[in-house]
C-alpha cells in the first residue's frame, strides 16, 4: 500500500513530439506511477493511436494481457508490446486520454509487471475503456522509461506525470 | 522532423533532439511489427467465431440459447 506519492518529474508539451523519455530516475523508491493525458497527431480509422511503453531503451519481451469496452462491444486479447492507446487527432476536439500505469517494485532483480488503466475519452460511440496486464520480462532495475507512438507526434498540452511510491 | 523529448529526473533538463535515421527505421519496425501481431490476432478471433457460429447452425440453436443450456 502507498505510504507516500512523490512528483518526480511533470512535463506538460510545449512543441509536438513523438517521444518522451524520463531519464536517470531515481532508483529510491518501491513503485513507479505514470499518468498520461495526451493526443496523438494522426487521424482516420479508430479513434486511437498506439503508443509504446517500454525500459531501459529496450523495446523487446513485452507481452500484455486486456480486457476493453469499445463503446459497441467488449473484448479481450493479448499482444507483444506494452501499449498505451491515445487520442488521436480525429477524436471529439480537446480531449486527451486518461491513463495512468502502475510499475510495482521497479528497481528489482525480477521480471516487470505492468497495471495500465487506459481511458480515450471521445464523445461518440467509440471510445475505449481498457485494463491491461504488462510484463517486461527482463531483470533490469528501470531507469528509464519511454512512451513512444508509433505514427505521429504527441500533440501540444499533452501531459505526463511520474510519481515515485514509497511504501514505508 | 520527427523528435524526441528526454527529461533527466535527476538533474530536471530537457532535451529535444531530432530521431535518428536509425531510430526512424525502429519506430517504422516496431509499429509494422505491431500491425501484424494485431491482424493475426483479429483473424484468430474471426475465424473461432466462425467455428463458433458454424457449430450452432448445425445444432439449429441461436447464441442465447447456446448460452443459456451452458449456463
Amino acid at each position: 500500500m502507498a505510504y507516500s506519492y512523490k512528483l518526480i518529474e511533470a512535463k506538460t508539451l510545449a512543441s509536438a513530439v513523438s517521444s518522451i523519455t524520463f531519464s536517470s530516475i531515481p532508483q529510491t523508491y518501491t513503485d513507479l506511477l505514470l499518468k498520461t493525458c495526451a493526443r496523438g497527431s494522426t487521424t482516420g480509422g479508430d479513434p486511437w493511436s498506439d503508443a509504446q511503453l517500454s525500459f531501459n531503451g529496450n523495446t523487446s519481451n513485452q507481452t500484455e494481457r486486456w480486457l476493453g469496452g469499445f463503446g459497441s462491444a467488449a473484448a479481450s486479447g493479448t499482444g507483444s508490446q506494452m501499449i498505451l492507446r491515445v487520442n488521436k487527432d480525429s477524436s471529439t476536439s480537446n480531449t486527451f486520454d486518461n491513463s495512468e500505469f502502475y510499475i510495482p517494485n521497479y528497481t528489482s532483480a525480477n521480471y516487470k509487471s505492468v497495471s495500465l488503466d487506459n481511458a480515450v475519452e471521445n464523445n461518440a460511440t467509440a471510445a475505449l475503456l481498457m485494463f491491461n496486464a504488462q510484463l517486461w520480462s527482463n531483470t533490469a532495475a528501470i531507469t528509464s522509461l519511454t512512451l513512444a507512438l508509433g505514427a505521429g507526434n504527441f500533440m501540444v498540452n499533452s501531459t505526463f506525470y511520474l510519481y515515485g511510491i514509497s511504501n514505508s | 522532423m520527427l523528435t524526441k523529448l528526454i527529461i533527466n529526473c535527476e538533474t530536471g533538463e530537457q532535451t529535444e533532439v531530432e530521431l535518428t535515421a536509425e531510430e526512424i527505421a525502429q519506430r517504422e519496425a516496431d509499429a509494422k511489427a505491431y500491425e501484424a501481431g494485431k491482424k493475426a490476432k483479429d483473424a484468430e478471433l474471426a475465424a473461432q467465431a466462425k467455428v463458433k457460429a458454424d457449430v450452432l447452425k448445425r445444432l439449429g440453436l441461436t447464441e442465447d440459447e447456446a448460452k443459456a443450456l451452458l449456463s
